[in-house]
C-alpha cells in the first residue's frame, strides 16, 4: 500500500506531512482494521434526508432520486430530492438562526472555533467510515488525501475564529473610527462531487468561522458524506439552523438557491457554464454576493533543465490525480521540444503502468468516473482528438465492463487549436504540448479563458521567477503539483472564477466590513 | 479571565465557552452552567507527583543538590520540597532548548500546523486535568479554588487554544521592491527564550509566555516563581504527554538571584520575557546589555487609576471597582489601586466600598464561599502591612481593615483608605495587597493629568455612560489598557502590556 501511493505521489513532496502521518501511525490501521467498510447499504441508511435545523427531513414534493456506486452502476440507496420549497424551509432556518440575539449570533468566536475543532475531531474520529462512502475515488486516496485535508481545513478556520480582527483607523478630523468584520448572513453554498467532503470543508470552514450561517446543496451524485457530516455538525453542537445541507439538483434547487431574495451571498464550485447561470442570477435577484470557483485548462510548462524522472511524474500526478477529475488538473502539459521525446515516452510509459479497478482494492490509483455522462463525455473528448489529429499514445478506450471506467489516455503532437487542448475534459486523459522559447510558452500558456493553476518545472531560479510570474492564473506551483494546504488561497484568474477560497485571504468571502465612526469632542494621537 | 470574583462562577460554565449559548441541547459539557449542577471540589490531598527540574523532557535532579521548600500560605505548612535550579542547571536547560532548536531538528522541520496542534492537545490535557491543577494551584499560591478552577485555569486553557489557532497563520510578506528584485519576509523564531515567572498568576503567566513562544517556533526555558512552582511543573508532565519533542520546553524552578539572573546574562540564550517587579525588570534590561544584547520583553508593575464619573451606574461602578482591586487578593499587577472618584458621589461611593470590603469572607482558599485567601509569603504581608501603617501615619482615612486577620497563615484584612492624596506612599507605590485608595476628583481635565502622574502606564479604567467622556478618557491615559465600564476584562485575543516603566512589549 505504501509502496502502490508512493507510485501515485512519486517523491510524496506535496502530501508530505499526510507521507509522515502513513508512515508514523496510519499506514498500520490503513492494512488492518481501518479497512473500508463493504456494507455500503448499511451505511447509507443512516443520513438519507434533508437536513434543516438540526433536524431530518423528507423532501416537500416526497422525491428522492437514487444515488450509484459509479464502481458498478449499481443503486446505493434513494435520497430525498431538495427542491424550492425545502431551499426556502432550510433559508428560514439559516435567517432564524442569523437573527439579532439568537445564539450563534452572541456566541464567542473563540468557541466558534471550538465547534470547528470538534467537528475536526469527530470527522477525524470517523475517517475510515467517511473514506469509505465516497464517489469512486480510490478508498486509499481518499483515507490519505481528502480525510486528513478534511480535518486540516476545519482546524485550520477554527483558529480563525478569534482572529479575524477589525481595525482602528486614524481618520482625519474629531471623530473615532473603527471596522467590524462582520459575517455577510445567510451563505448559500453549491458544491461538487470531485472532492465531496473536501469542498464541503472548504465551504464550511471559512463561512463558520465569521459567524455565517449556511443552506448547502451537495452534489446530486455524491450526497452520502455530507450528510454524514450533518450528523456530526449536530452531534459536536452548532445550535440549529446555523447549517443546512440538502442534496438536489442544480437546475431546482441549485437555482432556487441563486436566485433566492433571502440568501445574502452564494458560493460556487463547478463548471464555468454553471458559474456564469449563477452571477447572472444573483444580479436578476437580490445582488447577494457572488465566489464561484470554476474549471480550469491548467498549463504544466516542463522546461529541458528539469529533473526528467521527476516532472514526469508530477505532471503524470498533475493531470491523472482523481481520474482526472479536478478543476486545477495539469491538462496540457507544456514540453520543451529538446525533451519532448523522451518525455512523451516516459509519460506514456507511466499512465500504461496506473492501476485502475476496484476503488477498495488498496492497490487501486484509479478508480470510475463519477456517473454516467462524465463518462460519455470524456470519451467524446478522446474521439475529437483522434479526429483533430492529436497523436494517441496509449489507452483512449473503456477500461471495464462494468462502471465507467475509462483507461489513461495520452496524447502527444496535440496543438493549441484543438478541442482537447481548449476544453475541460475532467478526465484521465493527458495533452503534451511542445514549445521552443520562454517567451512562447508563457504566450500559449495565457492563451485561454481559464486562468486557474500551473505549473513549472525547472532548476533555473530567472526562468522559474519569469514563467511564474507571467502565467496568469490563481495558482503557480514550480517543480510541484497539486499542493494545497489549507493556509494557501486558492482561486481563479478570468472565467476560472471569482474570490479566492482557503487561506486568511478565503475570510473576505463571508465578511461584511463595518465603518463605524464616532464624534469625538476632540481627538488625539 | 473576567475576574469578577462574585460571579464568575454563576457566569463561566466549565468548559470556558460562556453564558451566552442558553438553548443548546447537547451534551452537559457544552452548555450546562455551574449553576445547574454541583460546583467543582478540590482534589482531596493531591498528589504531587513531579518535584524535579524538567530538561530535554526528563527529569533531572539540581546539579547542586539543593532544594526550594514549597508551603502552603494559608496554614504555613510545607507541602513539598522542589529541586532548585542554578545557574549550571540552567546551562543544562540552555543546552536542551539550544539542541531542540537546531536547523533539521524535529521541531524546527515540523509543520507549522502540528505545532499548533500540539498547543491544541496540551489544552486538551490541561482541560482534563482541570480540578488537580486548580486544586494545586489553590494550596501553592493560596488564591481561591474556585476562582483558580474558573479563571486561571480557563484562561490557560484559551490562551493555549489561541495560540494553537495562530501557528500556521503568522504570515510574511511578499514586497513590491523597487528595481528588479522579488522581496519576501520570513517570519521566522528568535530561538532560545528564556522566560521568568511570577507567584500571583502561576498557571495562566506559564501558558501566556509558552504559548506565543511556541507558536511561533522556539524553544523555552522557563523559570517559574520558587513560591510557586508546582503547576509549572505538572504542565512540564503534560508538554511531554502530549507529543512536545525534548528539548522544546524546559522548566527550571529557582530563585531569581540565582537561576534568574543566569537566564538573564546567558550569552546563548536569545530572548527574555519576564513579568515581575519593575525593579527587577530594571536587572532583567541591564542583563541583556551586559551580555549579549538578547531581546527583551517586560510585563511590570502598576498602580493603575480606575476613574468612576458621577453619571455611571454606581452600583455596578464600586462593585467593579471592589474586584478591580480586591481580586486575587490585591496581588495584581493590573490592580485598580487608585480608585478616583467625581465629587458629587465620592461619599456615597466611599460607604458602599466600604460596606462591600467588609462582607467579603476571608477563610481556606480551597472552601466554597471563601472570596479571599492568604498574601503568598510572610515578605509581601510585611510590605503590604508596612504601607498599610504608612497611609495611617501620612493622613488617609482608613475605613474599614488594616490588620492582619485570622489565627494562621498570611491573611490580611481587606482595608480601605478614603481621603487619599496623590503625593502619599500608598497612591504612588504598588501595595500588591487587599488594600484600595479612593480619591477625590471635580473635572476630567484634572483627573486625566492625576491618573497619568506616575511612571508607571499598565491599565486603567473608567465609568461613565457619556460616550465622549469615555472616548476622550481612554484616549487620553497613558496605559497599555483601557476598559470602560468594566475592569480585569481580559482575553487571549485582546493584548496586554504596559507604557512607561509598566514594560516593554505587548502579551496576548
Amino acid at each position: 500500500m505504501l509502496h502502490a501511493l508512493h507510485s501515485i505521489y512519486t517523491g510524496g513532496r506535496e502530501f508530505r506531512a499526510e507521507w509522515l502521518h502513513l508512515i508514523g501511525q496510519t499506514y498500520q490501521p490503513v492494512e488492518c482494521e481501518c479497512r473500508p467498510r463493504a456494507n455500503m447499504q448499511f451505511i447509507a441508511v443512516q443520513a438519507v434526508s434533508l437536513f434543516i435545523n438540526n433536524q431530518w427531513q423528507d423532501a416537500v414534493s416526497g422525491k428522492t432520486f437514487p444515488t450509484i456506486n459509479p464502481a458498478t452502476g449499481e443503486v446505493i440507496c434513494q435520497v430525498a430530492e431538495a427542491d424550492e420549497a425545502d431551499v426556502d424551509k432550510a433559508v428560514k432556518a439559516a435567517h432564524n438562526a442569523f437573527r439579532l440575539g439568537s445564539p450563534w449570533r452572541r456566541m464567542d468566536a473563540s468557541h466558534r472555533g471550538l465547534l470547528l475543532n470538534r467537528l475536526a475531531d469527530a470527522i477525524e474520529r470517523d475517517s475510515t467510515y467517511l473514506a469509505t462512502l465516497d464517489n469512486g475515488k480510490p478508498y486509499a486516496v481518499a483515507y490519505t488525501v481528502d480525510l486528513p485535508n478534511v480535518v486540516k481545513c476545519l482546524r485550520y478556520y477554527a483558529g480563525w475564529a478569534d482572529k479575524w480582527e477589525g481595525k482602528t483607523i486614524p481618520i482625519d478630523g474629531d471623530y473615532f473610527c473603527y471596522t467590524r468584520h462582520e459575517p455577510i448572513g445567510v451563505c448559500g453554498q453549491i458544491i461538487p462531487w470531485n472532492f465531496p467532503l473536501l469542498m464541503q470543508a472548504w465551504k464550511l470552514g471559512p463561512a463558520l468561522a465569521t459567524g455565517n450561517t449556511v443552506v448547502m446543496k451537495v452534489a446530486e451524485q455524491t450526497p452520502l458524506t455530507a450528510l454524514y457530516v450533518a450528523s456530526l455538525i449536530k452531534e459536536v453542537g452548532f445550535p440549529e439552523g446555523v447549517v443546512n445541507i440538502l442534496p438536489g439538483m442544480g437546475p431546482s434547487a441549485g437555482a432556487a438557491i441563486a436566485k433566492h431574495m433571502d440568501v445574502d451571498k452564494v458560493a460556487f464550485t463547478g463548471s464555468t457554464e454553471v458559474g456564469h447561470l449563477i452571477q447572472q442570477a444573483s444580479g436578476s435577484s437580490n445582488l447577494k454576493k457572488v465566489t464561484l470557483e470554476l474549471g480550469g485548462k491548467s498549463p504544466n510548462i516542463i522546461l529541458s533543465d528539469a529533473n526528467m524522472e521527476d516532472a514526469v511524474e508530477q505532471s503524470h500526478f498533475a493531470l491523472f490525480f482523481n481520474q482526472g477529475q479536478c478543476c486545477c488538473a495539469g491538462s496540457r502539459t507544456y514540453v520543451q521540444a529538446d525533451i519532448y521525446d523522451e518525455f512523451v515516452e516516459r509519460s506514456v510509459e507511466r499512465a500504461k503502468r496506473r492501476v485502475v479497478g476496484n476503488p477498495f482494492d488498496l492497490k487501486t490509483e484509479q478508480g470510475p468516473q463519477v456517473d454516467q455522462e462524465q463518462f460519455n463525455k470524456i470519451l467524446g473528448y478522446i474521439s475529437s482528438g483522434k479526429r483533430e489529429g492529436a497523436k494517441l499514445m496509449c489507452g483512449g478506450g473503456v477500461a471495464a465492463d462494468r462502471g465507467y471506467f475509462i483507461q489513461p489516455t495520452v496524447f502527444g503532437d496535440v496543438q493549441d487549436n484543438m478541442t482537447i487542448a481548449r476544453e475541460e475534459i475532467f478526465g484521465p486523459v493527458m495533452q503534451i504540448l511542445k514549445f521552443k522559447s520562454l517567451e512562447e510558452v508563457v504566450t500559449r500558456a495565457n492563451d485561454t479563458k481559464y486562468g486557474l493553476a500551473a505549473a513549472v518545472f525547472t532548476k533555473d531560479i530567472d526562468k522559474a521567477n519569469y514563467v511564474s510570474n507571467g502565467l496568469r492564473a490563481g495558482t503557480v506551483w514550480i517543480n510541484c503539483y497539486d499542493v494545497f494546504g489549507a493556509q494557501a488561497p486558492f482561486g481563479g484568474y478570468k472565467a476560472s472564477g471569482n474570490g479566492r477560497e482557503l487561506g486568511e485571504y478565503g475570510l473576505d468571502n463571508y465578511t461584511e466590513v463595518k465603518t463605524v465612526t464616532i464624534k469625538v469632542p476632540q481627538k488625539n494621537s | 479571565m473576567n475576574s469578577q470574583p462574585d460571579n464568575d462562577h454563576q457566569q463561566q460554565s466549565d468548559n470556558g465557552c460562556n453564558h451566552q449559548i442558553p438553548n443548546q441541547n447537547h451534551k452537559s459539557e457544552h452548555g450546562d452552567r455551574p449553576g445547574m449542577q454541583a460546583l467543582p471540589m478540590p482534589v482531596p490531598d493531591p498528589p504531587i507527583q513531579y518535584t524535579k527540574l524538567f530538561i530535554s523532557n526528563e527529569w533531572h535532579e539540581s546539579c547542586s543538590g539543593r532544594k526550594i521548600p514549597v508551603y502552603n500560605p494559608a496554614t504555613g505548612e510545607l507541602l513539598c520540597e522542589v529541586e532548585e535550579a542554578d545557574a549550571e542547571d540552567v546551562e543544562k536547560a540552555v543546552r536542551s532548548a539550544r539542541a531542540a532548536f537546531q536547523m533539521g531538528s524535529p521541531w524546527r522541520s515540523m509543520d507549522a500546523s502540528d505545532r499548533g496542534h500540539l498547543l491544541n492537545r496540551l489544552a486538551d490535557l490541561v482541560e482534563r486535568d482541570r480540578l488537580l491543577l486548580a486544586t494545586l494551584e489553590a494550596l501553592d499560591s493560596g488564591k481561591v479554588f474556585l476562582m483558580a478552577y474558573f479563571v486561571d485555569l480557563m484562561a490557560t486553557i484559551k490562551t493555549l487554544r489561541y495560540y494553537g489557532g495562530w501557528a500556521d497563520k503568522i504570515h510574511g510578506k511578499t514586497i513590491p521592491v523597487d528595481g528588479e528584485y522579488f522581496t519576501y519576509t520570513r517570519h521566522e523564531p528568535i530561538g532560545v527564550c528564556g522566560q521568568i515567572i511570577p507567584w500571583n498568576f502561576p498557571l495562566m503567566m506559564f501558558a501566556w509566555k509558552i504559548a506565543p513562544a511556541l507558536c511561533c517556533g522556539n524553544t523555552v526555558v522557563i523559570k517559574p516563581a520558587e513560591q510557586t512552582p508546582l503547576s509549572a511543573l505538572h504542565m512540564a508532565a503534560l508538554i511531554k504527554e502530549a507529543g512536545f519533542p525534548p528539548g522544546v520546553v524546559n522548566v527550571v524552578p529557582g530563585y531569581g538571584q540565582t537561576a534568574g539572573c543566569a537566564i538573564s546574562h546567558h550569552m546563548d540564550i536569545d530572548k527574555v520575557a519576564f513579568t515581575g517587579s519593575t525593579a527587577v525588570g530594571k536587572l532583567i534590561q541591564k542583563a541583556a546589555g551586559d551580555s549579549n544584547l538578547k531581546r527583551v520583553t517586560l510585563e511590570l508593575g502598576g498602580k493603575n487609576p480606575n476613574i468612576v464619573f458621577a453619571d455611571c451606574d454606581l452600583e455596578y461602578a464600586v462593585e467593579q471597582a471592589h474586584s478591580g482591586l480586591f481580586f486575587n487578593q490585591g496581588q495584581c499587577c493590573l490592580a485598580g489601586s487608585r480608585v478616583f472618584v467625581e465629587e458629587p458621589i465620592y461619599e456615597e461611593f466611599v460607604r458602599r466600598s466600604v460596606e462591600r470590603a467588609r462582607s467579603k469572607v476571608l477563610g481556606n482558599p480551597l472552601l466554597p464561599g471563601v472570596d479571599q485567601g492568604p498574601q503568598i509569603d510572610q515578605k509581601q504581608f510585611n510590605k503590604i502591612m508596612e504601607l498599610i501603617e504608612s497611609g495611617k501615619r501620612e493622613g488617609a482615612t482608613l475605613e474599614c481593615g488594616g490588620s492582619p486577620w485570622g489565627q494562621q497563615g498570611l491573611f490580611i484584612q481587606p482595608t480601605v483608605f478614603s481621603n487619599v492624596t496623590d503625593d502619599m506612599r500608598i497612591a504612588k507605590e504598588e501595595i500588591f495587597g487587599p488594600v484600595q485608595q479612593i480619591m477625590c476628583f471635580r473635572s476630567v481635565h484634572e483627573v486625566i493629568q492625576r491618573a497619568n502622574a506616575t511612571h508607571y502606564g499598565l491599565a486603567a479604567g473608567v465609568f461613565t455612560n457619556d460616550i465622549d467622556k469615555a472616548l476622550t478618557v481612554s484616549s487620553a491615559l497613558q496605559a497599555g489598557m483601557v476598559w470602560v465600564n468594566c475592569y480585569n476584562a481580559m482575553s487571549a485575543q485582546c493584548p496586554f502590556g504596559g507604557f512607561k516603566m509598566s514594560g516593554n512589549g505587548r502579551e496576548l
